[in-house]
């Protein structure tokens, strides 16, 4: 890559994936803003012109749309700490050497294989479900009434569903972590007078930080547009429905391409307020 | 007071014996080397000592107590590791602290032992630095004041200057010593450098496969090697074994002679060709061949001398240096 001539040459070659990730994401982009702005009944008349901001005012004023804010920071701030704080603890017991290391790693990772749509149907009807649910028969055998957990504790449930797919993300980020963890450092800190306790606290948890990091940047993208689980469980009932459930209802079941549109546009503006204070709170320890 | 007993302690791992049944006493106050080539138990011993690894059986005696149970940061003892083990997001002024807060030291304390130990070492100006922004020369640093603030019993050096380059060594190598002759406590070193242990030692403990070859200052070890190994081991450029009928004339198996107590003048009884000659300026070494002693004979000369590769050249030993061996490879008396 020393000379001008081959720079340019890398550059040409480049291009298309440039180009076509940049079409990715330009073209959804440019129509959504587009359709954010008309009054667009697809089965009411079509497209009926231009509106102004009608469609972001009336999205704003709508009486489930700070409820769907809360609900989807509800949803993110939950999984994330459960899966940071149970993914740490998963990946210390890991990184002991025990029998069938290998076998425990894997059977660890495969919640991740599975489909959000597969395993909330799953977890709706084989774990929730409170008479042929797993936690409904615990209930019975215990003595208790069970609990219909989808109707009576629905987010803590959507929340438990989306952790458990996304544990086995975090745990595996954080094993590598503890993998690459100087295990002169630990014998430092136990000549130093430190117990597992503080070991634990000064030695591991700092040096996990940029992991934690990566963890929260990458899961909070994608938990910021959880919709199969929501879908398949609740269908947006009980408080559990987020701003991307929102959009999705204005969109298909109002048949309002508009509004969703603006919705969409709000989501974008949520998305990136979310990423700003993030990169501001742990993105340092990306550096360096 | 740091006076630490080996009592016929042994170490495996699974089937292998690493230390066969072992004793040693390192006094008081004692400068002590354990050397030895690679794999040869000399890291495992130090980490029995510290407490970093059980021993299978016997005892490690500290001060006298059996400290063979006690955990590690009790034992009393600071240890400096070969990659440092520098805690990365610490200052250095945490890093030093940080056995005195794990101690529970209140802060002024703290603080005030901190100070001296960077004003021992130079790090003042470094304190509020990260280990990352530091060289490896004041990384060491680092690591040695984060012992010596804990005012330990002993410290424990493993292999603490092979990640430097040549010309740090030797530096670090004096303020070791100087640190050693001022704080006057008890040090264990281990290398596999046989420099670093002739130039530091109080005491070198040779080790080969876990068993000690021989215990001794250094000159005694030099002058005097108990067997083949000890004198192949310490000495540079290694000593000259001969075997054949120069050995049997004086009676032994195998006969040592180190290359400065060679001598190169005619009339002497050995002769052959130069094959390398390295000029060192202060004394030129010649790899002799075609000597009917051995392979190659190495003959120290001082000063620098106009050898040149094919030259023949006449050499003889220093009669009263020569080391003599029996079959079984143990010094004759």
């Amino acid at each position: 890559m020393a000379t001008r001539h081959s720079r340019s040459a890398a550059r040409l070659m480049m291009a298309p994936a440039v180009i076509l990730l940049l079409g990715w994401m330009l073209v959804p982009l440019t129509m959504t803003l587009w359709f954010s702005f008309r009054k667009y009944l697809p089965l009411r008349g079509g497209d009926l012109g231009w509106v102004g901001f009608e469609n972001y005012v009336r999205f704003v004023k709508s009486a489930s749309f700070w409820p769907s804010v809360q609900a989807t920071m509800t949803l993110v701030v939950g999984v994330l700490v459960i899966t940071v704080v149970v993914g740490i603890l998963l990946a210390l017991l890991l990184d002991q050497p025990m029998w069938g290391q290998g076998v425990v790693r894997i059977l660890v990772i495969a919640p991740f294989f599975v489909m959000p749509t597969v395993s909330a149907l799953v977890w709706k009807n084989l774990m929730l479900d409170p008479i042929n649910g797993f936690f409904g028969h615990l209930a019975r055998s215990l003595g208790l009434q069970p609990v219909d957990w989808l109707s009576q504790a629905s987010m803590p449930s959507i929340i438990m569903i989306v952790s458990w797919e996304w544990l086995p993300f975090a745990t595996l980020i954080l094993l590598t972590a503890f993998q690459s963890l100087d295990s002169e450092q630990l014998e430092a800190a136990e000549m130093d007078g430190a117990g597992p306790v503080a070991r634990f606290f000064y030695i591991m948890v700092p040096h996990l930080a940029r992991a934690i990091t990566v963890v929260i940047l990458i899961q909070t993208i994608f938990l910021l547009s959880i919709f199969a689980e929501i879908f398949v469980t609740t269908g947006g009932a009980f408080g559990t429905k987020t701003l991307t459930y929102l959009i999705y209802q204005r969109v298909l079941e109002s048949q309002n391409v508009g509004l969703g549109s603006a919705g969409g546009v709000y989501a974008i503006i949520l998305a990136n307020i979310v990423a700003i204070f993030l990169m501001r709170i742990v993105g340092k320890n990306l550096d360096a | 007071m740091g006076r630490i007993v080996l009592d016929k302690v042994t170490k495996t791992f699974g089937n292998v014996e690493v230390i066969p049944p072992l004793d040693l006493t390192i006094e008081d106050g004692e400068f002590c080397v354990f050397v030895g080539p690679s794999g040869c138990g000399k890291s495992t011993l130090l980490r029995l000592i510290a407490g970093l690894e059980d021993v299978t059986s016997g005892r490690v005696l500290i001060d006298d107590t059996d400290a063979t149970e006690i955990p590690p940061a009790k034992r009393g003892l600071a240890m400096v590791f070969q990659s440092y083990a520098l805690y990365p997001h610490m200052t250095v002024r945490k890093n030093i602290a940080f056995p005195l807060r794990m101690a529970g030291l209140d802060q002024a304390e703290i603080d005030r032992r901190v100070e001296e130990a960077a004003k021992v070492l130079n790090l003042t100006d470094y304190l509020d630095r990260r280990p990352g922004q530091l060289s490896g020369g004041q990384r060491q640093r680092v690591a040695i004041g984060r012992a010596i603030v804990r005012e330990p019993k002993a410290f424990l050096f493993d292999e603490p200057l092979s990640n430097l380059d040549a010309a740090l060594r030797v530096g670090m190598r004096l303020e070791i010593s100087e640190l050693h002759n001022r704080l006057g406590t008890t040090m264990i070193y281990v290398t596999h450098d046989q420099v670093e242990a002739m130039t530091m030692a109080d005491k070198i403990v040779v080790l080969r496969a876990g068993n000690i070859e021989q215990v001794g200052s250094p000159l005694e070890l030099y002058e005097r090697p108990r067997n083949l190994f000890v004198a192949g081991f310490i000495g540079s450029p290694t000593m000259n074994f001969i075997t054949g009928p120069e050995a049997e004339k004086r009676g032994a198996a195998t006969l040592g002679i180190r290359p400065e107590h060679i001598r190169v003048g005619e009339g002497l009884p050995w002769s052959g060709i130069v094959g390398v000659a390295e000029h060192l300026g202060s004394d030129t070494f010649l790899h002799v061949h075609d000597t009917g002693l051995a392979e190659t004979i190495t003959v120290r000369v001082p000063g620098d001398v106009e050898f040149k590769h094919g030259d023949r050249v006449v050499f003889g030993p220093d009669e009263a240096k020569i080391h003599l061996f029996d079959a079984n490879g143990l010094r004759k008396p």
